[in-house]
Formats: C-alpha cells, structure tokens, sequence
C-alpha cells in the first residue's frame, strides 16, 4: 500500500504541461521505480502524482535527418538496450542500460527518469556525459535545451525549474560519429545492483593517436563528472600503456569519491584510476589499435 | 519385476500447484475485515523506556488498538524451535516479553498498533510518542564482555549467555609434546537467510474462544506451545496451521512473529488480524546468523599429523537469546568426527550485545567452525609446504569412530571417495600444474574443504516423529506427517517411502502437506537435517504397520502365511514365486465392506529417534581473482556428498545447488552491516546486501557418494544444510592459492580484498 492521495494521467505532453503548470506540487512519475521507493520508505506521504505513462510517442529512439538521435525520455531501458539505433551508433549507451537493475526494472524503468532522478550512480549518466547529450525540457514557458553537464546540482538534485518536464534526449551526430565506447560499470553483482563506481569513455582512435577522448565518471563526486583534465591530456598523444597510465592518474583530478560503508575513498580513487585505463584500452581495441591490450 | 522408487528422481508432489501459483501461502488466506498489525521498533541501539503514550495514535480513525509491554502478561519466554526439556536445566533461555520494556537493539519491538489498513496502522505508529533514556551500547562479542561493558540483560550482568565447553584428552601434554604448533583467528560475518517469503502470521479467536494462528513457520507444534506459554495459556487453547512456506533455512525455526500475532487479535476481542513484516523489517527484526570469531591453535607431530587442537571462540548472539549457546556447541560437536585428534579443547562463549538476535541459519554454527578449521588447514599445509590434499587424507578418522563425548559413532564413511571424486571433477592435479608461477593481472587458483555433519540432534535433542497412513478403497492412501515441507522436498521424499515399502506407485500417494496442531501427528518440525533420517523412520514405520494390515487381510483370504506374502505393483503376491494373487485394491476394499471384519486400514505411529548418522562432504573450488580491482570469480565448483541412500537425486542437487548458492553469498559478498557509533542497520534491503544473483553463481557441480548407513530406514543421512557448509573455506582457500594472500575474515568482497592487497603490499 502506497500513500497516494491522487493520480493524474494525461494523454498528450501539452495536457501534462498544463497539469503540472496549475499544480507545481505534482510528482512527475515515469517508470516508478524511484518514485515507489521513496513511498515505500516513507520519504514521499500523501503525494498527488503525474504520470506520464499514457503519453503517446515519448518512449522512441529517432535518428534525424541531420543525424542527431533523439530518445524520448520515456524510454524503458529495455527497450534502450534492443533499440537498433543505440546499439549501431552508440552502444556504449546500450552497454549502460543493460547493466541497470533487473529485466523487471530495466523494463518499467525510463531514461527519463533515471536522469531526473539525479542519483549519482544513475548508469545512463557517464554514457550521455561522454556523448554530450543535450536535453530538451517543456513548461508552459516553452522549450529549453541544455548539456546534460550543467543539469545535474547534487546528489538527487537536478535543475528542472518549475513546471519543467524533460521529453527528449539528444545527441548530434559529431558527437558519435567515428566514436567507440565503453562503460564499465564496478558493482558487488553482476545484475541488479548499483555501481560501485562507474566509468564512460567514448573516443576516437587515428593512428595509434587519441583524436578524441571523453572520460565520465559515476559515484565519484556528488554529481556525475567529466575528466577534463585527463581529456585534455589524452588528445594528440599516443596511446601506449604510458600515456594511458598517466590518464587513469589525472582522471582522479576532477573527482572527490566519498567514503562510505558502500565503499571506500581510498578504493573508489584507486578503481577511478585503474577502471579508466581499463576502457580506455578496450576502446583502443575496439578502435582498430593495439589489439594485445584486452584483458 | 518390483519397482524401485526410492532413488527415482520423482517429481515433487508440489510441483505443479507452485509453479502454476495455485499453491497457498499464508498471505493467500483471508478473513472477513481482517486487520493489520504494525510494530513500533526502537532508533536506539540500548535505551530504557521512560514512559509510552499512545493517546494520539490511539483516537486516529481506524486504529482499533495499541498495545505495549505494559497491556501485556509480565511473562519472559524463549523462543528457540527446539523440543521442550522436562529438565529446567536444558532449556532454552527465556528472556523476551512480547513487546519489550527496554530497547536492546535498533530495531526492538516496543509497541503494536492493530488498523484497518496499513497506511492507517503506519500513520499510528508514528504519533506514539516514546520517552527513552539512551544507554550505551555494544555491538562487539569481545567488548561487550568486558568489565565495563554495559550489561543488556540485568539477568546476565556480564552479557554472557553462557561460556559450558567441550573437551576430551589431555590437551597440555599433546601441546607439549607437539613438533609444530600452529595458530590463526578467523572471523564470519553476521549474514540473514533471504528467505523469498517474509515472515508472516495471521491469527482470530475461532468460536471456541481459541486462538487459532496461520503462520508461515517450520515448527507449528513449537509454536504452539510457545505462544502459549508467551500468553500464559493451556497449549490446548492454542491452534496451529502452517500452509506452504516460501522458504525458512532456520529463521523459522524460531518463534518470531506469533506471539505478537496472538496478543494483536487478543486486544481486538478475537477478530482477525494479519502480521507481516517487510523485507527492512525482516533484516533486523528476525533473526541471523552468529558471527563467530575463532582463535584456533594446533598440535601437530611432525609426520604431519593432527595432535591436538584448542579453539577460542566468541560467537555474537545479538540481543536476545534465542538459540544462543547451542550454536556453537552444534559447531563444536560436528566438526569433530572428520579428523583425528588426540585431544581436543573448546571454549566458547556466546555473548549478548545491542544488534538483531541471532538464531539458527541453515547448518546451525557449522559453516562458522568450518570456515575456521578448513581455512587453518590450508594456512598449516601452506607453512609446512604440504599438499592440503594428503594431509587431509592423512589426518582422516576412519569407520568405527566412536567420538569420546556425544558416542556417536560412525558406521558410514565415505569421505575418502568424495574427495577422490570431488579431485577428478574439477581436475585437480592437471590445472595445478598449469597454474604455477603465474604473473598476470588475473590469477587463477584451487582450493578445497571438507566436513562432517550429524542427522538431527541426538544425543543433546529429543528426535520424535509422528506418521499417520489412511488406505482408501483402490488401496491409495493418505499420508500424513508432522514434519514439515518447507521447500527442500521433503513430503515427496516421504512419499517415495511409503510408496516404496507398500509397493504402490507415487501417484496413489497423497501427502497432506499442511500441518495443524489440531490434527496433525506430533513433531517437532523442520531443523537440523533431521526429516530424511528421523521423520523418514517414523513414515517407514506406518507403511510397514499398514502393509502388515494388507498381508493380514491377504492371508485371510488365501490361506498363506502373512510371511509368505508381499506387495508388489498393486498386486499381493505370493513372495517366493511372485505369481500375483488378487490386486491391493480387493484388499482395501474388504477392509471397508467385508461384512464381518471390516476395518478400515490405517496407522497412527510415532519414532523415537537415539541414534545419529554422520554425513560428509567436500567442496572444490576453482576462482579467478582480479588482482587489481580485488574482484573474485568463481569460476568451478563442485560439492560432493556422502548422506547415505539418496532418496530422490533431483531433490538432493537441488538441495546442493541451494546450499551452495547460499554458501557463494557467504564467502563473497553478505554481509549485514551496522554503524558502530548508533548501532543503525546499513544494508537492511535486497539491493544493499548483496545476495548473489544467478548471474553470480557459476554451473554448480553435484556429486554423492552413496554409502549405506545402517541406522537410516532406508540408509539415508542428512542433505538439507550440508551444502552450505564447506563452499565458503575452500572458496577461501582457492584465492589463497591464486595470490598466497590469507583471507581469514568473511566476506572476500571487492572492498575487503583491496584492503587486504593493500596491506599485503600488493597494491
């Protein structure tokens, strides 16, 4: 039993829009699986919640004519992982949603969602960090875009203003193209966990020469994190094992890991540094380099 | 030709009403306006309760009462699934009241609300208001023995339930004597069963003005008398009923929730009210498994041979009693005839500090003594430079055994070929070879563990089994038993017997699965590996007595002697000749209408069970470490098992795939944590204690070697918690191959490992 006082479920965006601009109290609700646990833990009481699960054509992966591919928050996981769109031009987003809970989450549970949640250790983060996903966000006001590196404000903290409902995911075409990913995710289990800590590369490989090299990071700060710092370091330079070491080292430059019983400060840095060497030499391989780094 | 059908791998009678979700658990039973029970527990680790006021809570519509320690008898129970003692010395620690007066741990049950509904009833328990006065607290066993511990119970100042050992030899002499003596402490941890299905009762006061309580549990008759004593009724007044049951490994072996249950209807005049506990709630509020720290100590001559062996031990029994000191006396007493000692010496002490109580968990104090030795073992071989194989071997009893303090002795022994076995499986010699001297950023490694477990609880229990055989007219019947199933398959194996022993077929076998005290044969319940060998005698017992019955009425009618006849598929037969002479079923029908002698076929039995049967096993582990991140794969493992005649194969992997599934956990990944400042549960979800997923858990290989035991009815030994007992050190003793890194404390998770490498210099 669940402290739901009411429930409203809208047929189109423009109605939910108009609910949620009339009642600022509302709950977004999407797949339910962040929702309903804070419910059942007794953190939410009383709630009057919007769903947007009746929402026609928020939950399909698009690919532009100019190449941008645009997910639609409502988006299951599962579907994110089979959907052949992600997995032709940016598997790094599938390998990420595949690692997210169980089939019975990952079926219910929403990209959208996942990201406006604002967890720290939410798996679509790092993977849309290093994509430079932009996201598009709908209020009566109208619509904004923003980099999804300037949304997220604090653990469980996302910057949606008042009235605000995220609909689209995007990613442009540059920002995929040629690219090979990577997302590692370091968890107790191998389903239906959290990470640990987590690690997104996504790059380009020409010549044996890092041309281009985005590092994320999850549960390492109170926000997910891109490694400039080591990015910065990366592009132009070789990819031997010395350059790579030295990334995974500065890769902890843009982090501030927590202690917790979850996990240690101390382990979470040394796993920042030796998972981030780790994707980035199975992009290496992935990319057409040296293929006796696997392993 | 005589069927066989124990050794079949028969179906389980419940297969199809589980799988189809047609089989009824106690949540599938409902009564008209049934009301839910809530519990009130304590945010403080150890605090005296000044003063409770449920005024608020109570005038909240739809709250129809609220109860506390103060509307209840003053009466302090025990809640330990084990037969009553009629000697006051040999029971249970009684140290509970239904709601408490003092809060031991966080988590401890100070009020109860009885609502229409759940939100109501959890709006009730927030507005009663709590005046406590907070103490300090102690989470550790070896803190909280000290001086100026703060006392938990004022019945046990010193917090120790008890410290009564157990020693043979002369242990001075053969430590003297000793060529090498060896020493290392090792540590469990304090992990919880995970049972899929929650604790869960509901109870009413039937016409009678009895109190009537179904409840998911493995010891209805156990409840029965403990809810009685806990209320101060006649047992008599109290009924029973356990339904089908999602799973208990032990935290149902204790009474839990009933109690609570009944006092909850009482205080609404009877009407009916369901208890069920969340997962959260389940954690905390049930029970656990001890964490047990071990200082072992040994003698060894220097043939390599065991001498003598003193172990320390300091087992975390949490706040209440419960199973308290026979945990680690199981544990002292079933390690025993595996190896041979001259002398052995244990001192134990279980002690009460401010966390959940801890009680029985499959293999009751096993796994904890087994991870110790197993793992001092392979430190021992690892300093003398000896193949942990042949020294175990070496130091092996043999048949005959006789153990100088329980007297068990040992009339089956196949240990020797589950080791063999257990080597060829994974490969042994073969990959060893191959994984010497390795480099590489993953290294891979073996290791193995043996045991010794008991079948039931003879000497120190009473094993009392009750079987009751009803023949229709086709000469089907009806079996009924005390003994619960509670998911390891136990009413098919019991089906299989009495099938076996009146020659009829599996299907003419219905077992009445649910137990009600009111109709129910008497038994003490599901624990201890005890219903193959114990009940299974009691079920043999009434096939035999109705079979007599059947051959009487067959001699009747044929003239032959009852020793010359036999049931064979359904048919009576002449033994000698096996010519077929008239079908069961004209039997059965003469014992229901025959006009001069009618009587119906039936028996109504009970076994007393004085003899123990000791089971074997060994787990064979392969695993792949990750020397940089600390994460450990298994990647084989085996268990192979000496419990006699196996009665059903399907049944018994299954028990193995279980039990070592659970034992992956144990040595990898469970842990439940607390927070040392506030005594505060950490992980007390699914998500946060990590159980291990079937991703987790690699192919598990299952091997028997069956021998005969003679005291079983039909040969059998024990299978229900074996499996888990040897995975955990042999887990351990692999990674200590892979890396020569000594994990002596459980769990070997990621963070642990990186510790450990850390210290090690390896990082």
């Amino acid at each position: 039993m669940f402290s739901i006082n009411h429930i409203l479920e809208p047929k189109t965006l423009k109605e939910a829009i108009l609910y949620y601009d009339e009642n600022p109290k509302l709950k977004v609700i999407a797949g339910g699986t962040d929702v309903l646990i804070h419910l059942h833990h007794g953190k939410l009481e009383d709630v009057e919640l919007l769903s947007l699960r009746k929402i026609n054509h928020l939950d399909e992966v698009k690919l532009q004519e100019d190449g941008t591919i645009v997910i639609g928050a409502m988006t299951t996981f599962s579907t994110l992982f089979r959907d052949k769109i992600i997995n032709q031009y940016i598997s790094i987003l599938a390998e990420a949603s595949v690692s997210m809970g169980g089939p019975q989450i990952r079926n219910i549970a929403t990209i959208g969602g996942n990201i406006c949640n604002g967890a720290v250790s939410a798996d679509s983060a790092p993977s849309l960090f290093t994509l430079n996903a932009i996201l598009r966000l709908e209020s009566k006001k109208g619509v904004r875009m923003i980099p999804i590196q300037d949304f997220y404000e604090g653990p469980g903290k996302v910057k949606l203003l008042q009235g605000e409902i995220l609909t689209h995911i995007l990613i442009t075409e540059d920002n995929y193209h040629e690219m090979k990913g990577k997302y590692i995710k370091f968890s107790n289990r191998k389903a239906m966990d959290i990470a640990m800590l987590s690690v997104a590369v996504t790059g380009q490989v020409e010549d044996e020469v890092f041309k281009d090299l985005r590092i994320a990071l999850g549960v390492s700060a109170p926000v997910p994190v891109r490694c400039s710092k080591a990015e910065d370091y990366a592009v132009g330079k070789e990819c031997s094992e010395e350059t790579i070491k030295k990334i995974g080292e500065l890769a902890l430059s843009n982090a501030r890991p927590r202690n917790s019983w979850r996990g240690s400060k101390p382990y979470r840095q040394h796993l920042i540094n030796v998972l981030t060497q780790r994707a980035i030499k199975e992009i290496v391989f992935k990319g057409g380099g040296k293929d006796d780094e696997k392993n | 030709m005589k069927e066989k059908v124990i050794g079949n791998r028969a179906s389980r009678l419940d297969a199809v009403s589980k799988v189809t979700g047609k089989a009824k658990y106690t949540d599938d039973f409902f009564e008209r306006e049934m009301l839910v029970g809530k519990v009130l527990r304590s945010p403080h680790a150890h605090a005296l309760i000044k003063h409770i006021d449920v005024s608020k809570a109570k005038s909240l519509e739809g709250v129809e009462a609220v109860i506390t320690h103060e509307d209840l008898p003053k009466i302090k129970f025990a809640t330990a699934g084990h037969p009553w003692s009629l000697d006051p010395n040999h029971r249970d620690v009684a140290d509970r009241l239904i709601l408490t007066d003092k809060a031991r741990y966080v988590g401890d049950s100070i009020a109860a609300v009885v609502a229409t509904d759940h939100l109501t009833a959890e709006k009730a328990i927030k507005l009663i208001e709590v005046e406590y006065e907070v103490l300090p607290h102690v989470l550790d066993a070896e803190e909280a023995i000290k001086p100026d511990a703060p006392t938990i119970h004022d019945e046990k100042k010193d917090n120790i339930i008890s410290s009564f050992g157990q020693a043979f030899g002369d242990i001075e002499q053969d430590f003297q004597q000793a060529d090498y003596i060896m020493e290392g402490v090792y540590e469990t941890s304090i992990v919880q069963h995970c049972h899929l299905e929650n604790h869960t009762a509901y109870a009413y006061k039937d016409t009678d003005g009895r109190i009537v309580i179904v409840t998911s549990t493995q010891i209805p008759h156990i409840v029965r008398r403990v809810v009685s004593q806990a209320l101060g009724l006649s047992w008599g007044k109290v009924r029973v009923i356990k339904p089908y049951i999602g799973g208990g490994f032990g935290n149902k072996q204790d009474v839990v929730i009933e109690p609570l249950t009944a006092a909850m209807t009482l205080s609404v005049n009877g009407k009916p009210v369901r208890y069920q506990l969340s997962r959260e709630e389940c954690f905390i509020g049930t029970r656990t498994r001890h964490a047990i720290k071990f200082y072992m100590k040994t003698a060894l001559s220097k043939d390599n041979r065991l001498k003598a062996i003193h172990i320390k031990a300091f087992s975390n029994n949490g706040a209440y009693a419960s199973h308290g000191h026979s945990i680690i006396m199981s544990a002292s007493s079933k390690f025993r005839p595996l190896y041979h000692f001259n002398s052995v010496k244990v001192e134990p002490k279980t002690v009460y500090t401010n966390l959940p109580t801890a009680g029985a968990m499959r293999a009751y104090g096993v796994p904890q003594i087994c991870f110790a030795l197993e793992s001092h073992l392979d430190d021992i071989c690892k300093k003398l430079k000896l193949n942990p194989i042949e020294f175990r071997k070496r130091n092996l009893i043999s048949l005959g055994h006789v153990d100088p303090l329980s007297k068990i002795k040992v009339r089956s022994f196949g240990i020797p070929e589950c080791i063999q076995k257990g080597k060829e499986l994974i490969k042994w010699d073969e990959k060893k070879k191959s994984y010497e001297n390795q480099t590489g950023e993953k290294r891979r490694g073996l290791g193995m563990a043996c045991f010794s477990y008991f079948s039931g609880t003879h000497p120190v229990g009473l094993e009392l089994a009750g079987a009751r055989i009803v023949m229709n007219q086709d000469g089907s019947i009806q079996l009924q038993v005390g003994a619960t199933e509670i998911g390891q398959g136990s009413d098919t194996a019991f089906a299989q017997m009495a099938a076996e022993v009146l020659g009829i077929s599996m299907d003419m076998v219905r077992v009445i699965s649910t137990q009600d005290t009111d109709i129910a044969p008497f038994d003490t319940g599901a624990y201890a590996s005890r219903q193959t060998y114990v009940s299974g005698a009691a079920v043999k017992k009434a096939a035999l007595e109705v079979k007599d019955k059947v051959l009487k009425i067959a001699s009747r009618k044929t003239g032959l002697k009852v020793e010359d006849l036999d049931i064979v598929d359904k048919q009576i037969v002449e033994k000698d000749l096996g010519t077929p002479l008239c079908s069961l079923e004209e039997i059965a029908m003469l014992s229901y209408y025959d006009r001069i002698h009618a009587e119906p076929i039936k028996s109504d039995t009970s076994e007393n069970i004085r003899t123990n049967a000791v089971a074997y096993g060994v787990t064979f582990a392969e695993v792949l470490v990750d020397m940089v991140t600390g994460k450990i794969e298994v990647l084989e493992i085996y268990n192979v098992h000496d419990s006699g005649t196996i009665i059903n194969p399907s049944l018994a992997e299954g028990q193995v795939h279980g039990g070592v599934s659970m034992a992956l956990g144990y040595a990898l990944s469970e842990k439940l944590m607390f927070d040392e400042k506030t005594g505060r549960p950490l992980n007390h979800n699914l998500l946060d204690y990590k159980l291990q997923t079937i991703l987790d858990t690699p192919k598990i290989g299952v091997g028997f070697v069956e021998t005969y035991e003679p005291t079983g009815s039909f040969g059998q030994k024990s299978i229900g918690e074996n499996p888990a007992i040897s995975p955990a050190p042999a887990i351990r003793n692999a990674v200590l191959d892979a890396t020569g890194v000594q994990f002596n404390k459980l769990p070997m998770n990621p963070q642990a490992v990186f510790e450990k490498f850390k210290d090690e210099g390896l990082l």
